[in-house]
């Protein structure tokens, strides 16, 4: 089956990145245009060595090709993404966004893309967006959440100018994830940008409040292991450097929580290296996460496309297994 | 001593560093009779907030007992010539946060990073400045870098709005000379852009003579707290600070004694838990460890049986930084693992 065809706008280390995934592990999708604004940028150049078409005219330049792509990958700003998203739109391009615009729904593949009727732009949250809310979703399953914390931890080298530029961006917008989807009442995320050498290894801890009873030992606290397990396991299958680095801790009730108890998990994501070195985890989750977004979409388009409704039976189960 | 003319300005932090001694716990009539001492005493900033700042209150580091904008507000309706200060780190509080602490009446912004990582408060500083707030800038964590880089991103701070940056030795872990060419490097830097500033833990006792080493080498706005309440083994005492000032005609523009009344009177009865130099809070400043840890490192402690100073001396070794109090848990989890 031919592959379907998929534009990168912005050729910085996000986009790079995304376009060695897209070649190296994407099922449905290859990279075929690379867009930037800088001539001079080492993106676009090593994009034009490994094939693809590249350009430094921007977005005016794409839509006026003869062929358009069937995705496009907007790796650039969240006031540039704004301002690209109804031209994608009008020109029947599917969006999938990497900056904080979140003009379409924030989605984690493994969490809330089959819940996410109108999938022609959707957004991918944060990095560490990615790495938190299937544990949120997977506390919140369980048992009701009504307060999720989420600490970030990247590496200095890891970190863009883009992301320094504006923090807020990144603590308001996962923080608002952490709530629509992971299912937390309330979600509150923090970052912090560490510069130690070797640089650390990405990590997430995630906070839930959960009952009293779920922080004593019991089934509901069994079936709350049970879930973050399963949902890590999923992670996993398209973030293969994503585990925990110890067991779950359960605290029992404080009065200064509320009397409620607290789960707590600690996250690694190790980067593939694809292109940052392993590090990294924080621009391979985000792509990862976007590599798989945009493959489920694509099996979704190519079951309706081909028309029959068993067709589209089948995607939405393979789907459903995956969540 | 030489006939250099000292004059400084200092700042009170016992209502946001003392925060950690007291596990965020800080009511109303504690920052009401506080506040009012040190305005009395003729100190002219008071920074009132969650130990970690702007949005501190979290399970990461502790939930405040009061909203601290509460604190704020009650702070501000309390002083008379005083200022009052909030602390925030990009990364945990947000411009909202500073919106609304100036709604409450705060007029001085501190704003703290990382020792290397300036950039990500240059939002902060702008906006800080829009909203018409004298700005401080923190770099904390100084010890981990150079005299010459620490001056680099000082005038990353000075260029975003900054008008003061101080060396912050959030783990007590500078001495003397460290201080002293720190503050010289970014004198040298920011000339009349900026000033200097210095703020001292006790973990190893240097505190007060680090304080004057750093006015001796330029800073013009030296922070403490009252009976050194605030993380680690404390802070610069305030009150020890205006004697020993006073004692080398540095001046403060502070009534000693009024300060060290309110030490002794206002303070000391409602504190918790007294600062002290212990193996844990030793070890802070030999190993280089935010202050803030020790309590943390503390509760991890008894929840899974290893010695706090031990998970201080492993979190030094992996080169955590402020904020990353969530990784003190997994190091302890993971010395019981290696114990085992």
């Amino acid at each position: 089956m031919p592959k379907m065809t998929a534009a990168i706008v912005g050729s910085g280390n996000i986009g790079t990145d995304l376009m060695f995934k897209l070649m190296r592990r994407s099922e449905h999708i290859e990279p075929k245009y690379m867009i930037g604004v800088d001539p001079a940028s080492d993106g676009l150049a090593r994009a034009a060595r490994l094939g693809l078409t590249s350009s430094h005219e921007g977005v005016d330049w794409l839509l006026a090709r003869d062929e358009l792509p069937d995705f496009v990958f907007e790796a650039t700003s969240a006031k540039a993404h704004a301002a690209n998203a109804p031209r994608y739109a009008a020109a029947g391009i599917t969006a999938v966004d990497l900056t904080p615009a979140a003009v379409g729904p924030y989605v984690c593949p493994v969490v809330n893309l089959d819940a996410v009727p109108e999938a022609e732009n959707v957004n991918m949250i944060t990095c560490g967006g990615q790495a938190t809310t299937p544990i949120v979703a997977a506390v919140s399953s369980v048992v009701p959440v009504p307060y999720a914390e989420i600490v970030a931890s990247i590496a200095s080298k890891s970190a863009g100018p883009g992301t320094r530029a504006n923090v807020d961006e990144f603590t308001e917008t996962t923080a608002k994830a952490l709530q629509v989807v992971g299912g937390a009442a309330r979600g509150k995320a923090i970052i912090i940008i560490n510069p130690v050498e070797p640089p650390m290894i990405m990590r997430n801890t995630v906070y839930c409040a959960i009952p009293a009873e779920a922080a004593e030992p019991g089934p509901v606290q069994d079936a709350i292991r049970e879930s973050i397990a399963r949902t890590v396991e999923q992670v996993k299958a398209y973030v293969p450097g994503y585990s925990l680095r110890v067991d779950p801790q359960f605290d029992p009730a404080r009065p200064e929580w509320n009397n409620q108890g607290r789960v707590g998990v600690w996250i690694q994501v190790k980067g593939a290296a694809d292109y940052l070195p392993d590090y990294a985890g924080n621009l391979d989750i985000i792509t990862a996460a976007a590599t798989r977004t945009a493959d489920l979409l694509a099996e979704r388009k190519l079951a309706t496309g081909t028309s029959t409704d068993t067709d589209t039976d089948t995607a939405a189960t393979t789907a459903g297994a995956r969540a | 001593m030489s006939t250099t003319d000292y004059s400084v300005r200092l700042t009170d932090t016992t209502l946001r560093d003392g925060s950690h001694a007291m596990s965020h716990r800080f009511t109303e009539e504690h920052v009401r009779s506080t506040v009012r001492a040190l305005d009395d005493a003729g100190v002219q900033v008071i920074e009132v907030t969650h130990g970690d700042g702007l949005g501190g209150s979290s399970f990461n580091y502790g939930f405040s007992l009061t909203p601290e904008l509460d604190l704020v507000r009650a702070a501000v309706d309390e002083a008379r010539q005083a200022k009052i200060a909030v602390l925030m780190l990009p990364g945990l509080g947000t411009i909202h946060d500073l919106n609304q602490a100036r709604e409450a009446g705060a007029s001085v912004a501190r704003i703290a990073t990382h020792c290397t990582e300036a950039d990500v408060s240059i939002q902060h500083f702008g906006h800080a400045r829009n909203l018409g707030m004298e700005t401080v800038g923190f770099l904390m964590l100084s010890h981990r870098a150079t005299p010459e880089e620490l001056a680099r991103q000082a005038r990353i701070m000075a260029d975003a709005g900054c008008q003061c940056v101080y060396v912050v030795d959030s783990a007590g872990a500078l001495i003397l000379e460290d201080v002293s060419d720190r503050v010289a490097a970014l004198v040298a830097e920011l000339g009349t852009d900026a000033q200097v500033g210095f703020h001292g833990h006790q973990n190893m006792s240097f505190g007060v003579a680090n304080s004057v080493f750093a006015v001796r080498a330029g800073a013009k706005q030296i922070d403490g707290t009252l009976v050194a309440l605030g993380a680690g083994a404390g802070n610069s005492p305030t009150e020890v600070l205006a004697a020993a000032f006073d004692r080398l005609d540095i001046r403060t523009g502070t009534d000693v004694q009024a300060l060290m009344a309110a030490a002794e009177d206002t303070v000391k009865p409602y504190i918790t838990r007294m600062p002290v130099m212990d193996r844990a809070s030793i070890m802070q400043g030999y190993a280089g460890v935010y202050s803030s840890f020790l309590i943390h490192a503390e509760r991890a402690a008894d929840r899974y049986g290893v010695p706090a100073w031990k998970i201080l001396e492993e979190v030094g070794r992996a080169g955590y930084v402020g904020g990353q109090e969530d990784m003190i848990i997994d190091v302890a989890v993971q010395l019981v693992a290696a114990n085992t």
